[in-house]
């Protein structure tokens, strides 16, 4: 979707203002909300597209103003309510008024979080279709207007560029975060000229890069 | 707001009225989570402690010292930085699809996730709140000279950028170019000068000077 999270390219949001010797956390809320968002996200009720598509539900002007963690926390709790882990007076409250769903399951132990973090969650896929492009192969992104989630940011939409490696495949996010399939396709690594993408003023010498999914792209 | 530059420098979230409602509404969360059966506080305290003490940008530090000391490791990192990374121990969670970037003497690479903020934790840890925040995210990608300024780089014309989007499940780590007078230096004590936005590309790596001064 065009929400508040297709950042790149836009004007006037200001410095960037790194702080010196930052902090993993700023507060104790930000360890807890992002924990919660971990450990809720082992029971594998949504997927991480499905996670980043509830983040990004936010009104834009909101999530340009709301910090990450805050972000998180809002997708967190959209993502319980869907799917019914809990209920929204519950979530006012913070008292159970209805029946926890019965998961078949006791929560993840502190004993198992390490390997619950090295195991990951690989995105690569075995595909028996042939890569529709190679590398070197001039390519173009296309054109799109999705009210769903995708990858393909705005500021990459129309421009040329070049593949410039290939990932074999991958789970195609604009399908997987509406629940409706893994369905994966051949994943790329674009190259874009800076001019192609921002007009003549841009360095000469300076490009971008994007991890493209082949149904994204057009021969150039 | 993550960025209130009313005040300058200061990204300490609990200052700010609108943050303890957040603080409030988080242990309300917790809270109910817990009550609920669903999740294990022991749990939660073990992922905090991980990610606050255990991994974090050393680890992408040590890959980085291997790197400029054995170049069979190089060779790998260029080919299959996954499995290079892993034969160190760094596995998992965001870092299951790595690729390598290095500087060279005409090249200079600078990592961002415009949309949203993909960072490859198992090296890095989780990301600094600059890197999550829409002035990074915005301007990376267009202007990333004057983001380069912003940290106090500047790179001189002939060297071309090149940013990576992370717009996919691959994470990206730069390998900085190796300081100048670092010759017969451990792994160890290479590793001291691998800073973590060295290793974004928002930095370059310090110089035997800087961490000696």
């Amino acid at each position: 979707m065009n929400g508040g999270q297709d950042l790149g390219g836009v004007h006037g949001l200001g410095p960037i203002d790194p702080e010196i010797d930052e902090p993993v956390f700023h507060a104790e809320w930000e360890k807890r909300a992002f924990a919660l968002t971990l450990a809720m996200g082992f029971y594998g009720q949504w997927n991480i597209d499905q996670g980043r598509r509830a983040r990004e539900s936010m009104h834009p002007a909101k999530y340009m103003t709301s910090s990450y963690y805050q972000i998180w926390t809002e997708g967190l709790i959209k993502l319980m309510l869907d799917t019914g882990f809990v209920v929204p007076g519950e979530v006012h409250l913070g008292r159970q008024e209805v029946t926890p769903r019965d998961l078949h399951r006791d929560p993840v132990g502190a004993d198992e979080v390490a390997a619950i973090l090295a195991k990951g969650g690989p995105a690569s896929r075995d595909l028996d279709t042939a890569p529709k492009f190679k590398i070197g192969h001039k390519v173009r992104a296309i054109r799109m207007n999705p009210e769903g989630h995708t990858r393909l940011p705005r500021y990459l939409r129309g421009c040329e560029g070049e593949v410039v490696a290939w990932h074999k495949g991958h789970v195609f996010p604009d399908t997987n975060a509406h629940g409706k399939g893994e369905n994966p396709q051949h994943l790329y690594t674009v190259k874009f000229a800076a001019r192609e993408l921002w007009g003549k003023d841009a360095p000469a010498n300076d490009c971008m890069h994007a991890d493209l999914w082949e149904s994204y792209l057009v021969p150039a | 707001m993550a960025h209130d530059h009313d005040h300058d420098h200061h990204h300490h979230e609990g200052d700010h009225s609108e943050l303890s409602e957040t603080a409030l509404r988080v242990k309300a969360l917790e809270s109910l989570l817990v009550e609920k059966g669903y999740v294990d506080p022991a749990a939660l305290d073990e992922l905090i402690e991980t990610y606050e003490t255990r991994v974090g940008p050393r680890n992408g530090a040590k890959v980085v010292a291997k790197a400029w000391s054995d170049a069979g490791f190089m060779e790998k990192l260029r080919t299959d930085a996954t499995n290079a990374i892993a034969d160190l121990g760094f596995i998992g969670r965001q870092g299951e699809h790595m690729v390598a970037v290095e500087n060279t003497e005409d090249t200079h690479n600078m990592v961002v996730c415009t949309l949203c903020s993909c960072y490859p934790w198992p090296v890095l840890g989780l990301p600094p709140v600059w890197y999550k925040a829409p002035p990074y995210r915005s301007r990376a990608v267009s202007d990333p000279r004057g983001v380069l300024a912003e940290f106090g780089v500047q790179l001189p014309e002939n060297v071309g950028v090149k940013v990576w989007d992370s717009t996919a499940e691959v994470r990206y780590l730069v390998i900085p170019r190796r300081p100048q007078g670092t010759g017969g230096w451990t792994e160890e004590k290479l590793a001291t000068l691998v800073t973590r936005n060295s290793m974004i590309g928002t930095g370059l790596a310090l110089t035997p000077d800087q961490v000696t001064s």
